[in-house]
């Protein structure tokens, strides 16, 4: 176990450079700079500014730089947010983003599980077919388009339903449920699948044999081992709802992680990109690994080697 | 084998005799999928799509780049335009067509990159075993493990809003599947008598896996295309969302949606319309690619 966890980890570093090496370089190969805007600045000013952020060295230099800092934990200056670190911009909107990932998560798989188990408890029945065709939809409709046609609908048409920002808890509903659709629906494709393997086990004919109501054999019994298979997708999961929050907070006008990004991004705030790009590929790391100890530690036929 | 009885020379089979003929694997899983209705019906669907993607805007009276400020945001069924137009009096249907055609060719596109990477890794991976297999196989598992879109997103940045390079980017991003089940059938098949033989006589690596492995990956492989397809197209959406995809006039489903959503209070149907056929075209591919999976590996339903 310990061994295993340790080798991870030193796999987890090479990967981490990689990361940064490739966005790093990526990043600066884009046309333009940080510091281009519909007023050219004069050369010198320019020259001082860049200077001022080391962006007047060789590329090499300003790598090697960069990463030296990271290693420290120094994730450098924004360039566009003149007085803020880039540690500071994650402190500000990272627990925003995190709120909303983490809820939208937690529904999807409460959700998910429930429906899941009673598609499977009742297969082949018109609610099995119901469910299974609800959880296509769910996957195929993307958050853009589910995400206009809440706000159309409960925000505009109703007026039940604040539309934009967060500034209540009534403002997380319709973010949250959009993040969370395709969450329930892969679930509760996940549990189902798991749940009518498990129902088929020796182990619950015996329960059956015993005369469990069917209730409790699902809940004692079956729930345990069919949401297995669920540990392993949580790495997915999160990965799935960062992509949707890229969408939704934009979409939401919510001030978290995911809008800062892209628009770092197109402004060219290098240090910002790379320090959300690092984050979230830590982030995604450590959730893979705590999945695959989680999973051996319910499962102790899978062997951490 | 009663089939074998039948006289050389006779001409007619009686029906029963053709029944008792050997069944191909393949045969099984086309009657399999046939009566499968939802992947039958979705196959019309998608046949009717691709068709409309392709001659549609021949036909169709306007192109998707006409502008016409005197019919600005017409609801549709109303006028000359059947779907309306938008805000710069585009004629809805025509750029439906166009984005269709976009969105579908950047799926395909993709996936065919996606294919040729992941099966020559999937392939050799397997094949060679050993070390070899290690390294590649962990090389996937790191690049698994991150979180995609931001490289996508980085790469849009990086080379402009470049038509191609939206194809290579997803590509790149969707073959790791691929690859990881590609090498799982590559190293049973690996095991199988003909491979043994065809080492026998004398073939290279690189032939074998060319001649006989990759033909024998049909199966999954065909599955997983269908699914992958879908997949990539809401990845060009998402980036289209972002303004980082299909650049105007040109346009693909994402981006009408994109726009559609902006002007939902004044033109709902620039984003109902647009959203309806994207998750008809999605839902098409993902109940072909089940149907196809349950049809191919029946041990999966």
């Amino acid at each position: 176990m310990f061994r295993f966890l340790l080798r991870r980890l030193l796999v987890a570093i090479p990967t981490l450079l990689l990361v940064i090496t490739a966005s790093f370089f990526m990043m600066r190969a884009a046309p333009g700079g940080p510091f281009d805007s519909q007023r050219r600045l004069p050369p010198e000013v320019e020259r001082n500014v860049k200077a001022k952020y080391g962006l007047d060295k060789p590329l090499a230099i300003q790598y090697l730089n960069y990463l030296g800092g990271v290693m420290r934990g120094d994730l450098g200056p924004s360039l566009k947010y003149k007085d803020k670190s880039v540690t500071d911009i994650i402190k500000e909107d990272f627990p925003t983003s995190v709120r909303l990932g983490l809820s939208s998560l937690i529904i999807g798989v409460a959700f998910g599980v429930a429906l899941g188990s009673l598609a499977a408890m009742r297969q082949n029945t018109a609610l099995d077919y119901g469910l299974t065709t609800a959880a296509i939809f769910g996957i195929c409709i993307p958050t853009f388009v589910t995400a206009p046609l809440l706000i159309l609908l409960f925000g505009s048409t109703l007026g039940w339903l604040p539309t934009g920002g967060l500034s209540d808890a009534r403002s997380y509903i319709l973010p949250v449920l959009t993040l969370a659709l395709p969450q329930i629906a892969v679930v509760s494709r996940l549990t189902r699948a798991g749940m009518i393997e498990v129902l088929h086990s020796n182990y619950i004919r015996t329960a059956r044999a015993k005369g469990l109501s069917e209730g409790r054999i699902v809940m004692r019994h079956a729930l345990r081992a069919a949401i297995l298979p669920l540990v392993g997708y949580l790495g997915p999961a999160t990965a799935g709802i960062i992509t949707g929050s890229l969408v939704v907070e934009r979409i939401f006008g919510i001030p978290g992680l995911g809008k800062f990004f892209v628009s770092s991004a197109l402004q060219r705030d290098y240090t910002v990109v790379l320090g959300v790009v690092i984050l979230y590929a830590v982030l995604v790391i450590l959730l893979n690994l705590a999945a695959e100890v989680v999973q051996a530690l319910l499962d102790p036929r899978l062997r951490l080697s | 084998m009663t089939g074998a009885v039948l006289a050389p020379g006779s001409r007619k089979a009686p029906p029963l005799m053709e029944a008792a003929r050997g069944r191909s694997l393949w045969d099984d899983a086309r009657r399999r999928l046939v009566r499968n209705r939802f992947a039958v019906a979705s196959m019309f669907v998608l046949g009717f799509l691709v068709i409309a993607a392709i001659v549609g805007p021949y036909l169709a009276p306007y192109t998707y780049d006409h502008l016409d400020k005197t019919h600005v945001w017409v609801p549709p069924l109303t006028g000359d335009h059947l779907l309306g137009t938008d805000s710069l009096g585009r004629d809805l249907l025509a750029r439906l067509l166009a984005g269709l055609g976009v969105s579908l060719e950047i799926g395909v596109v993709a996936t065919v990159v996606s294919l040729v990477i992941g099966i020559s890794w999937g392939a050799a991976a397997g094949y060679f075993g050993g070390w070899l297999d290690e390294v590649m196989m962990r090389f996937v598992d790191i690049l698994y493990s991150l979180p995609f879109i931001f490289f996508v997103i980085l790469l849009m940045v990086t080379f402009g809003r470049n038509f191609i390079l939206m194809f290579v980017a997803i590509g790149f991003v969707q073959w790791l599947t691929m690859a990881r089940i590609v090498r799982g059938q590559t190293m049973s098949l690996k095991q199988r008598e003909f491979i043994e033989a065809a080492r026998a006589v004398g073939l290279s690596g690189g032939a074998i896996i060319g001649r006989h492995i990759v033909p024998n990956l049909l199966g999954p492989v065909v599955v997983y295309v269908t699914l992958t397809i879908p997949d990539v197209i809401l990845t060009e959406s998402v980036l289209s969302f972002l303004g980082m995809g299909v650049q105007e006039p040109l346009t693909s489903l994402g981006t009408l949606i994109s726009n559609g959503a902006t002007e939902m209070e004044l033109a709902p149907w620039l984003l109902i319309i647009p959203s309806i056929l994207m998750v008809v075209t999605l839902m098409a591919f993902n109940f072909i690619g089940d149907g196809l999976r349950d049809a191919i590996d029946p041990k999966e339903r």
